[in-house]
């Protein structure tokens, strides 16, 4: 039952923060931040289970801490089956966490209609737990498409000048993608259908269904585009940029933070499970539009001036090892590519808070109209430079662990990939070195006293910024938690 | 007697006299004049046609044309009264409101 | 006592959490109290761990401590390991020793600065990063060490960041050195891959039992932990952020760009010497770079007017001085090379800062002179400095160390006359401009005035690092002179020993090499103490000038990598700055509206329009099915 709760916490909350909208202004705000009170609640519960007695649905059994199903609609095989593993735990937590912050970070930056803000930030944290929770593939593309439109709203009502050009683009984009993904699943549904006589949705049983090679090729693909899309993978990303830099702050927090996730989780949790050969037959081409992408968005970020821009462009520069590590497929990899997943979260989650931030200062984004920030705001500037590190990859903080497994693995499956995606850390370090020489250095150009962190800014940052350390110098939790999954789909491999 | 070809080609002639009246006039009132000319011109067509094989057929046809067009010209005309009323014109281009 | 090993970092670690954290609230002198006291109960830990080392070693030669597991997934095992031996033993007391006569130098030479707590929480991070690189017991510790020192030596060099200038100068090290790395952690992921292990001691097993000498994999994996050597020791192709990093301020480059972050190169190379023994090709290769390096350095360093930037090229060169050792297998010629050059160019640099804080910040040695009776104490510490750089016969420590190495350039198998000559020729240059120095900073007619004389914060480092700058020497000696085998012998158990050449060979080398600092000596009495107006008339001569030019650029390789990578990167980055994928969905976006554009003309809410439609649509049909 706590699965279902989960969900239905925050649909609840969502619903109420939008009625109180008229009569209580502010309360929508402690709505939200009491409904993912309840869900951090609900999740430490689940953190407890790990070590306890682990259920055993059908044909993955032992790696389950948790699940509930019910029938939804039998006639077609469709039930609301949800359930929870390592890898789910992780961005679970990490979904509760970020939404926690996103909430505090647009305290003060959302001030109109703020209770149907909340509805909408609380139903995209809704559908990005459904997708990481759900087991039945008709109800993970319905909370796919669930997490879609709140997030379109968001980011047409409430924000930057571009806004409506972003909303379009991103909705296009993802819809694209997941109307592939609703082919591929029918497909899979009727071959099932035909080859068993049972007509199912159910992963579980959907899971070693024969297919001619030709025809998972293609399922295959359907899925993998609608993931690559939401990744973004190289070349299916300009939505990306657009919809960021346009996004409010808590937008982009969960766009870069959690919806991307999505995309990394679809792939370890559907594309490399139901297709393992075609998937494997795939690998080398997924593998070299990582490091592609892994170049291709770093020299973007280098040529931005918009910081908004300069972070989105990053995203798609690091995602890019995500991608890189599933599609390798040893341990080291895919465990370095669930650290990655996190660690940008988190890191790039704060760069954009500290983004916002600024924005709400300077009422700017425009690296070449800042200068000398540090001087006026020295502590905003030194936590941004750790964020910055994290980044860039420096060992001690989180990122460096992904990346460095994720490499770690790739080696060994294809030298040069891996040394193309290498060097993408030496385009990591110019564009990360060059906005704080922009931005930060230089002299001070701003006559007009500038307000340094405030106490809800540093609560906000100092969370992530332990987080990241931890994650950099014990990450073992984390490998631990994810483990048993990483170690089912390689020895199933 | 008359030839078929010089009945069908006069009835062809004042059909794309109508026609061309419709595509060209603004004014309502001789949009539906060439409207009826283009009626009158498919009533000549179906009279060659049944003195040629002749069967009743086409005089039959003819009479319902003769019909449709009175019809025609009674809601015609009242539209065209309520449109001077509303617009004080008899312009089409005026009362093009649904232009997108 | 081997137990407390761990707070060696720990303590300036600490100090560093607090000073990030609370500096802002802390008064300097509690600030300076923290920065320096931390690093000082580091170096009194290490010299008590030292004492137990020499007095009763541990059994295998080294101690180990692990203090948590960092990753564990499959055979990736790396745990946060300390691991002590003669060589990292060596290491830690230089930095901590070292660096805190820096640290208590520096307590009174940014006590002017606003950013005081900044200042000191960045050294000691430094320290406690540049100890876990020394002390780490598998390479991705190392990594995380070096990569961190990396981060304190950009932030120290940008200290001053108001100034774009020196926040630039941040970014080339930074970057520099990154492009290094990264050759370095493929070199990881290699050795990962083919050993199955990082952990330093079983992988050097593992190397030498599984690769023959000369094996391909062995090259390819010295060739690029070779590649992170190079970009943190400042060495050819990668030597030319150091001279900009002068940015920083002067104990920054005593610490960081002298006495200890860019050895750790050298170390690395020492520290994975069974690797590159395995593989004799990049062996050379490490020799020439250091010797080609040494020379060129040196002949930069000729030519420099700004009295830090000598010195920074005089470190590139001497730390050529260590490749070269390190080419030729004389790992033990190169690790006491690096500690009398911590000592004597720490000293050199604390007293160039000395001057400059003294001259209000002036920098430039042409506007200096005749310092001698001005700055007394200044001038002997810095004499001394600058005889031990020269390499003066018998009594510096600069003279034991360099003589050690000439020799075994000569001798070893790998060497040879050339290197020999190479590394002869780079001691008479070392004499040359380290006696320019002295001649035109202290000597000749005052220029200036004084405005400030050091205290004592700073007149006690360079008294003590004199002292070490001359008797550090006396623990090595030749055997045709006194024959002292101690430093030898407390490394011999972490790195093998060179064999001496004989005696008559020796002797004739030594004899060489002192006739070679002594003529640079003398080369540099007559052309700048004597007769300064010859410089002036050759450097004025066609050719000589366009020379002088190419060496004070430090020979031109900022441009030459300007025109090979940053323009071209600058160029692609700029005509993809829309993003050309950007563009094609654009492009089709722009097609379907072009469309749109069209067929909505037909949409005009006109009746006759359509009428027309209806009519040419008729012919049209009627024309084809007449006619088609």
């Amino acid at each position: 039952m706590i699965l279902l709760w989960l969900i239905l916490i925050l649909l609840l909350g969502g619903l109420l923060a939008w009625s109180l909208e008229r009569r209580i202004p502010n309360a929508s705000r402690y709505v939200s931040l009491i409904a993912l009170g309840l869900d951090a609640v609900l999740v430490t519960q689940l953190w407890g289970k790990l070590n306890g007695p682990l259920v055993a649905p059908g044909a993955m059994p032992g790696i389950w801490i948790e699940q509930i199903r019910l029938p939804w609609i039998p006639r077609f095989g469709i039930s609301l089956h949800l359930a929870i593993d390592g890898v789910s735990l992780l961005l679970a937590t990490l979904t509760i966490l970020l939404g926690i912050l996103s909430v505090g970070a647009s305290w003060t930056e959302i001030k109109q209609r703020t209770g149907f803000f909340h509805f909408n930030l609380l139903w995209v944290l809704a559908g990005i737990l459904g997708v990481f929770l759900a087991l039945d593939l008709f109800l993970f593309y319905f909370f796919w498409e669930m997490m879609l439109i709140p997030m379109y709203l968001l980011i047409i009502i409430w924000g930057h000048e571009n806004r409506v050009y972003a909303g379009f683009k991103f909705f296009l984009f993802t819809q694209a993608g997941g109307l592939l993904m609703l082919l591929s699943i029918l497909g899979l549904y009727f071959l099932h259908g035909q080859s068993t006589g049972v007509y199912t949705f159910d992963y579980l049983d959907l899971l070693g269904t024969p297919l001619a090679s030709q025809t998972a090729t293609w399922l295959m693909l359907g899925f993998f585009i609608a993931f690559a899309v939401k990744l973004p993978m190289v070349p299916f990303h300009p939505w990306l940029p657009a919809a960021h830099t346009e996004a409010p702050t808590a937008g982009s927090v969960i766009l870069a933070g959690l919806l991307l996730k999505t995309g990394g989780y679809g792939i370890l949790r559907f594309v490399l499970p139901l297709f393992p050969d075609a998937s494997r037959a795939f690998a080398p081409v997924a593998m070299t539009l990582a490091a592609v992408g892994i170049l291709y968005g770093a020299i973007l970020a280098f040529a931005q001036t918009d910081l908004k821009k300069l972070v989105a462009y990053s995203s798609v520069s690091h995602l890019g090892f995500v991608l890189l590590g599933l599609f390798a497929g040893n341990e080291l990899a895919l465990q370095g590519a669930v650290l990655q997943m996190i660690c940008h979260g988190v890191s790039t989650g704060a760069l954009f808070i500290l983004v916002g931030g600024l924005y709400e200062r300077i009422h700017t984004r425009d690296m070449e109209r800042m200068g000398g920030l540090w001087q006026a705001a020295p502590k905003m500037s030194a936590v941004t430079l750790y964020f910055t590190m994290a980044s860039l990859g420096l060992p001690g903080l989180g990122n460096f662990v992904g990346e460095f497994l994720v490499l770690l693995g790739a080696y060994q499956v294809s030298v040069g990939i891996t040394v193309a995606a290498t060097i993408g850390l030496i385009g990591a370090t110019i564009y990360s070195l060059r906005m704080m020489l922009r931005a930060f250095h230089g002299a001070n150009s701003y006559d007009l006293p500038f307000a340094d962190l405030n106490r809800r800014e540093w609560v906000i940052l100092g969370v992530l910024m332990i987080a990241i350390l931890w994650l950099g110098v014990y990450p073992q939790p984390v490998i631990d938690t994810a483990a048993p999954v990483i170690e089912r789909l390689t020895a199933a491999g | 007697m008359i030839p078929t070809e010089h009945g069908l080609m006069l009835a062809a002639v004042l059909f794309v006299i109508g026609l061309a009246g419709v595509i060209v006039r603004r004014n309502l009132l001789f949009v539906l004049m060439s409207i009826e000319i283009m009626l009158n011109a498919a009533g000549l067509a179906f009279i060659v046609a049944g003195a040629r094989w002749a069967q009743p057929d086409g005089q039959v046809m003819f009479l319902f044309i003769l019909v449709t067009a009175a019809a025609e010209v009674a809601v015609g005309l009242a539209l065209l009264l309520l449109l001077h009323r509303r617009f004080k014109t008899l312009d089409t281009a005026a009362a093009s409101t649904m232009r997108g | 006592m081997f137990e407390l090993l761990w707070t060696i970092p720990a303590l300036p670690l600490t100090s560093f959490v607090v000073l990030a954290c609370f500096g802002s609230r802390l008064s300097k002198a509690a600030s300076a109290l923290l920065g320096v006291g931390s690093v000082g109960i580091s170096a009194a830990v290490t010299l008590l761990i030292g004492f137990e080392f020499l007095g009763a070693p541990p059994a295998s030669g080294a101690y180990s401590q692990t203090l948590w597991n960092w990753i564990a997934v499959g055979n990736l095992q790396p745990a946060v390991t300390l691991y002590l031996d003669a060589l990292s033993l060596l290491m830690t007391f230089v930095i901590t020793f070292v660096g805190f006569l820096i640290h208590l130098y520096a307590s009174e030479y940014m006590a002017g600065d606003a950013d005081f707590a900044r200042f000191f929480a960045s050294m000691n991070l430094f320290v406690a990063s540049m100890l876990m690189l020394v002390l780490a017991d598998n390479l991705l510790l190392l990594y995380l060490g070096w990569e961190g020192v990396g981060l304190c030596s950009y932030l120290l060099i940008g200290f001053w960041y108001t100034d774009p200038a020196n926040a630039r100068a941040a970014v080339k090290a930074f970057l520099v050195t990154r492009i290094g790395d990264t050759a370095m952690a493929i070199g990881l992921f290699l050795l990962f891959a083919k050993l199955g292990t990082l952990q330093i001691q079983p992988l050097m097993a593992e190397a030498a039992s599984q690769w023959p000498e000369g094996s391909g994999w062995a090259i390819a994996a010295a060739a690029l932990l070779l590649g992170g050597a190079v970009g943190k020791s400042a060495q050819l192709p990668l030597q030319t952020w150091l001279p900009d990093a002068m940015a920083g301020p002067t104990p920054v480059s005593a610490l960081i760009h002298a006495a200890t972050m860019v050895t750790a190169g050298v170390y690395l190379i020492a520290r994975t010497h069974v690797l590159f023994g395995l593989a004799p090709q990049v062996e050379v290769a490490v020799a020439a770079i250091g010797a080609l390096t040494l020379l060129l350095a040196g002949l930069s360093a000729l030519v420099q007017s700004d009295i830090k930037r000598v010195l920074a090229y005089s470190t590139i060169s001497q730390i050529g001085y260590m490749f070269l050792a390190l080419g030729v297998g004389a790992w033990q010629a190169a690790m006491f090379h690096f500690m009398t050059h911590a000592f004597f160019k720490a000293l050199l640099f604390l007293a160039a800062g000395a001057v400059i804080v003294s001259l209000h910040h002036e920098q430039n040695i042409f506007k200096m002179g005749g310092l001698r009776k001005l700055l007394p104490v200044t001038f002997w510490t810095f004499l001394i400095g600058a005889a031990s750089l020269a390499g003066i016969p018998f009594i510096t420590a600069g003279f034991y160390s360099k003589d050690w190495i000439l020799a075994q350039a000569w001798t070893s198998h790998t060497g040879g006359p050339w290197f020999w000559f190479a590394g002869l020729f780079g001691a008479f240059l070392t004499a040359a401009y380290s006696f320019r120095l002295i001649f035109i900073v202290f000597f000749g007619e005052a220029k200036t005035h004084v405005h400030h004389h050091p205290g004592r914060r700073m007149t006690w480092p360079l008294v003590v690092l004199a002292a070490l700058a001359i008797v550090s020497g006396f623990v090595e000696m030749p055997e045709t002179l006194g024959h002292v085998a101690a430093f030898s012998h407390f490394l011999g158990s972490a790195l093998p020993p060179s064999h001496h050449p004989e005696a008559g060979v020796e002797a004739m080398l030594i004899g060489i090499a002192i006739a070679a600092a002594l003529l640079g000596l003398a080369v540099a009495y007559f052309l700048y103490l004597r007769n300064p107006e010859k410089v002036d008339a050759i450097s004025k001569a066609p050719l000589a000038a366009s020379v002088h030019r190419l060496w004070l650029s430090g020979w031109g390789f900022d441009r030459l990598y300007h025109m090979m990578f940053v323009a071209p990167v600058l160029w692609v980055a700029e005509i993809n700055k829309n993003d050309i994928i950007d563009q094609i969905y654009r492009f089709t976006a722009w097609l379907h509206r072009l469309v749109h554009q069209f067929l909505r003309t037909t949409q005009s809410g006109q009746l006759r329009w359509y009428a027309a439609g209806i009519g040419v649509g008729t012919v049209i049909v009627a024309g084809v099915v007449i006619f088609g």
